[in-house]
């Protein structure tokens, strides 16, 4: 197929960007849509263009990389698909395609389609996670976890980070991708102990970074390629308001050190 | 000229490993923070070495080319991690894991490693656990567990398809915590392009930014690579796209002995390929094969679809050649069956390069709602890939490489040829011999991050005296920053005509028909002329876009391919010198009925191999392999 590629192209953070037009002919609709840019990348390098820069690795929609808003909707019009699983039987001949990064002021641009996105990082810094060292855990089975329950944290778990929740918020919030940690360890009995701390840390972080507040619109459960639902944001809200009364810092035990 | 030692403790094997961590030498827990080790690589190896290193008390430095530490390849394995729990209590031990894996490995594995692994296994599941990793249970709540391929017994824990991400999200939330209480300092988009050997030891690593492309030379007392597999060297693989050969390359011409570099494994079910356009290839988990009969028409040319081949013109011939293991006959064995198949003309598909996995038989038996359960999100991917519902229609699946045995040579304490470069995960030889089994490399991963090397380090640390560079006046350090500033120069300056992936794809080509899935004297000698050559015409004629001083995706590739020609030329030096077939290696010389015929007599060593120069064939040195526990049999799964 022939298609019109309109894409953003960015030099660095400080240089302006502006969309490229790009023809392309001789796509196949077996063609994911990232060797579709493959092709294009080629075409370029030959004709002594530089390519496009772009996020991607497995190109098998676990490892979060990609990240492309396509025809406005991030990681195009696959629902539960990241880009590099979409193909381009998505597609006809003769299909205009704009091509755009992720926007938010919490994931700054590197180049082109790049962002930087290791605000996510920070938030799972300050406090996604179990606390507990390497060696000296209990045999695995003396913890019993209810199938329904683990299937439920593993729904949230499933979560990779690509940031499409973000780029698909009119609010640019990260509060998709924060409270699908906050559930996933939350609903765990190994995350109870930190629970309220976590909720706290998380979700301040999460302001700290530039992310918008939440205001339920839910564009980012129809966005996420994970089809992660707005139930853990309610969730998040929910643990956050508890630990807010609840919890006060911990003292620091006397005599310690 | 390097010394193998390997270094295996004295005793019976059961009791290397606890006797050899009382003789060890400890660094006492006020001096470990004077100690800086860096780590490159954050998947399941380097994530979470770092992150027990850090709890332990040293001054970490990761390093990762990833925007961020969680996108590390391990995140895209699917089926499993083995353990020797006997949760089931199917008879599973330490013995019988230990066994399976050294016969899985064809006998080329050292036996003292893979029992450590084995004895270790069953740590990993508690800790990962105790981390929160969401592994798939009972209605009950205890563990869930599936069987993989090489196995009678049922001990590879999973999370749903997704495993190898719930494993590395684990590790990676560890590794987050540690660098929020300081203790590791993360540098992503980092590039390791060289290590700098001082005096005989590994004493630091020059970095490129990738996003700045500044190039600086990092110091520190001990240096681990935790950087993968190099199956990209075929470029298609079902490897993610950026996994490459380069940190332990570099290592390799600084004085580290690569280790039997031919030993790949092509995996027997993934997607098969569907054009010239195609950039990677897509793994179906082996946990598949649990409920997946695998067939071809008994009749060779028969184009008639799936649904109207009855059963009795059907060839299930896992099943037929295997009886005791089935479907689930080790990777290098069915991987060989489906080629032999395809050869014979009865393969399925565009080109004929396909066979059946049908779940029809299970869908009936379990119900299509056990069998989503159990595989829904392969199954979801399949069909995106394919456009075909294989709740209706069987998958059709082709073997693909899928991961390298092979790698940096390291001692029983993880550590190459040269003294403080440790290495761990895939990037390393040890455990897995000719041949890896299913489910194994994510407990050797882990086993060796979170297990073992945080404790040799300690015993390599404690021979060593803190000390402090300033990387800006030493020598070996500006001299390896000036190097690698001028290989990126030259890179840019050739300015050829060709691009980097039309080298790369060439590069796969000659190693796919040459160095693959069968492998012959002519072919090899053939392929052996072929590489020198591409390689000179890539310094000559390749084609580097834009500066070094931004992003640069082509730059970054450039460096990898370039390496991935020399690997490529030392696979098929290592692969013709071998005159036998185990494992993953077939030589269509040495076979007896079609099964790999393994020569003991000869070939009962590991190949390492020394770096003596550009253009000069490596030295090859011999580690004896001894088999006191395992009585060296032919393999057979029949
Ligand atoms: C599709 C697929 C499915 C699989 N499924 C299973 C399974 O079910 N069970 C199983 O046991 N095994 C499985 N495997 C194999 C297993 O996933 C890998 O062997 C294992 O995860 C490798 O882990 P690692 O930590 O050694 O390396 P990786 O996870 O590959 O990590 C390498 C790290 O090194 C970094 N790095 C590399 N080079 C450099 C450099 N030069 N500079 C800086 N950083 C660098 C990268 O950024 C990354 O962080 C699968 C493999 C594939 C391809
Ligand atoms: S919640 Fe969904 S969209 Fe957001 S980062 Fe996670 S996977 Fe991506
Ligand atoms: S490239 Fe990994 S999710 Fe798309």
């Amino acid at each position: 197929m022939r298609l019109t590629l309109h894409v953003w192209r960015q030099d660095g953070p400080n240089s302006a960007g502006k969309l490229e037009t790009y023809p392309l002919d001789g796509i196949e609709a077996e063609m994911s849509f990232l060797e579709m840019f493959d092709v294009l990348n080629d075409k370029l390098t030959v004709e002594g263009k530089e390519p496009i820069a772009f996020g991607h690795d497995c190109r098998e929609g676990i490892c979060g990389s990609c990240s492309l808003m396509i025809n406005g909707a991030a990681h195009g019009p696959w629902k539960g698909a990241t880009t590099c699983q979409l193909h381009m039987r998505a597609f006809k001949d003769g299909d205009q395609i704009w091509v755009e990064p992720w926007r938010a002021k919490a994931f700054p641009m590197i180049r082109d389609l790049v962002v930087d996105r290791s605000s996510f990082d920070r938030i799972i810094q300050a406090g996604g996670f179990v606390s507990v060292n390497t060696g000296g855990a209990r045999d695995a089975n003396e913890i019993l976890i209810g199938k329904e329950t683990v299937d439920e944290s593993m729904d949230a778990a499933a979560c990779i980070g690509c940031g499409a929740c973000v780029a698909a918020c009119p609010n640019a919030s990260a509060s998709l991708f924060t409270g699908a940690k906050i559930t996933h360890l939350g609903l765990l009995p190994q995350g109870q102990p930190e629970r309220d701390r976590r909720a706290l840390a998380m979700v301040e972080q999460m302001d700290l970074e530039g992310f918008g507040h939440c205001t339920l619109t839910g564009e980012c459960q129809e966005a996420c390629p994970k089809e992660i639902s707005i139930d853990v944001i309610k969730r998040m809200n929910r643990d956050y308001a508890v630990a807010s009364v609840r919890y006060a810092e911990p003292k620091e035990a006397v005599g310690a050190g | 000229m390097i010394e193998l030692k390997s270094n295996i403790p004295a005793g019976p094997i059961d009791e290397k490993w606890d006797k050899h961590r009382f003789d060890m030498k400890l660094v006492n827990p006020a001096n470990k923070r004077k100690y800086d080790v860096i780590v490159v690589g954050a998947g399941l190896a380097g994530a979470s070495a770092a992150a027990t290193m850090a709890e332990l008390g040293y001054n970490v430095s990761c390093f990762v080319f990833h925007d961020s530490p969680r996108r590390a390849h391990s995140i895209a394995a699917q089926g499993g991690i083995n353990a020797a729990k006997n949760y089931q209590n199917d008879g599973d031990s330490i013995q019988r894991l230990f066994y399976d894996t050294v016969k899985g490995g064809d006998f080329r594995a050292r036996e003292a490693n893979v029992y450590r692994l084995a004895q270790v296994s069953v740590n990993i599941i508690d800790q990962c656990v105790a981390q929160g990793v969401p592994f798939a249970r009972e209605y009950g709540g205890l563990l869930a567990n599936r069987s993989f391929g090489g196995a009678q017994v049922s001990r590879t824990f999973y999370a749903r398809g997704q495993t190898g991400q719930q494993l590395l999200i684990g590790a990676y939330q560890a590794l987050e915590r540690q660098i929020s209480l300081g203790k590791v300092k993360m540098h992503t988009q980092s590039e390791m392009l060289d290590v700098v050997v001082h005096e005989g030891r590994a004493r630091g690593i020059v970095v490129r930014n990738l996003v700045n492309g500044d190039i600086t030379a990092h110091s520190a007392d001990a240096v681990v690579l935790a950087t993968g597999g190099y199956g990209n060297v075929f470029f298609l693989s079902t490897n993610a796209m950026y996994s490459n050969v380069t940190a332990s390359w570099r290592a390799h011409k600084r004085g580290a002995a690569f280790a039997n570099p031919c030993y790949t494994q092509i995996h027997p079910t993934c997607i098969p390929v569907s054009g010239d356009h195609q950039s990677k290839l897509t793994l179906m988990s082996e946990s598949l094969r649990n409920d997946g009969r695998v067939w071809v028409p008994k009749k060779q040319g028969d184009h008639r679809p799936a649904s109207q081949i009855p059963d009795s013109e059907r060839d299930y011939f896992l099943e037929r050649k295997y009886p005791s293991f089935g479907n689930l006959a080790p990777r290098d064995i069915a991987s060989r069956a489906a080629k032999e198949v395809c050869d014979e003309g009865r393969g399925v598909g565009p080109g004929g390069l396909g066979v059946y996995l049908d779940f029809a038989d299970s869908i009936k038996r379990l119900g299509q709602k056990t069998i989503s359960e159990r595989y829904g999100n392969l199954f979801d991917m399949y069909q995106r890939i394919t456009d075909e519902n294989p709740y209706e229609k069987p998958m059709r699946i082709y073997p693909a490489v899928h991961y390298t045995m092979g790698g940096t040579w390291v001692d029983y304490n993880l550590m190459s040829t040269v003294p403080g470069l440790h290495v761990i995960g895939e990037a390393n030889f040890s455990d897995h011999g000719a041949n890896r089994l299913g489910a194994s490399a994510l407990m050797q991963g882990l086993a060796d991050g979170y297990f073992v090397l945080p404790y040799t380090i300690g015993n390599y640390l404690a021979g060593v005296k803190p000390e402090k560079v300033d990387v800006d006046k030493h020598p070996a350090f500006t001299d390896a920053v000036n190097a690698v500033k001028a290989q990126t120069n030259r890179l840019l300056n050739i300015k050829g005509k060709r691009t980097v992936d039309s080298f790369h794809k060439e590069l796969g080509k000659i190693m796919w028909d040459h160095c693959g899935m069968a492998r012959t004297r002519e072919g090899l000698t053939l392929a052996l002329e072929q590489i020198p050559k591409l390689r000179e015409e890539f310094w000559s004629n390749v084609n580097v876009p834009g500066s070094g001083a931004t992003l640069n995706q082509s730059l970054e590739k450039a460096g990898r391919v370039a390496d991935f020609i020399e690997l490529g030329e030392l696979m098929c030096r290592d692969a013709l010198h071998r005159e036998e077939s185990c494992g993953g290696h077939f030589r269509v010389e040495y076979q007896e009925e079609g099964e790999a015929l393994r020569n003991d007599d000869d070939f009962a060593y590991v190949a390492a191999w020394e770096w003596t120069g550009d253009g000069q064939p490596q030295r090859l040195h011999k580690e004896p392999l001894e088999y006191e526990n395992v009585k060296m049999a032919t393999r057979s799964y029949k």
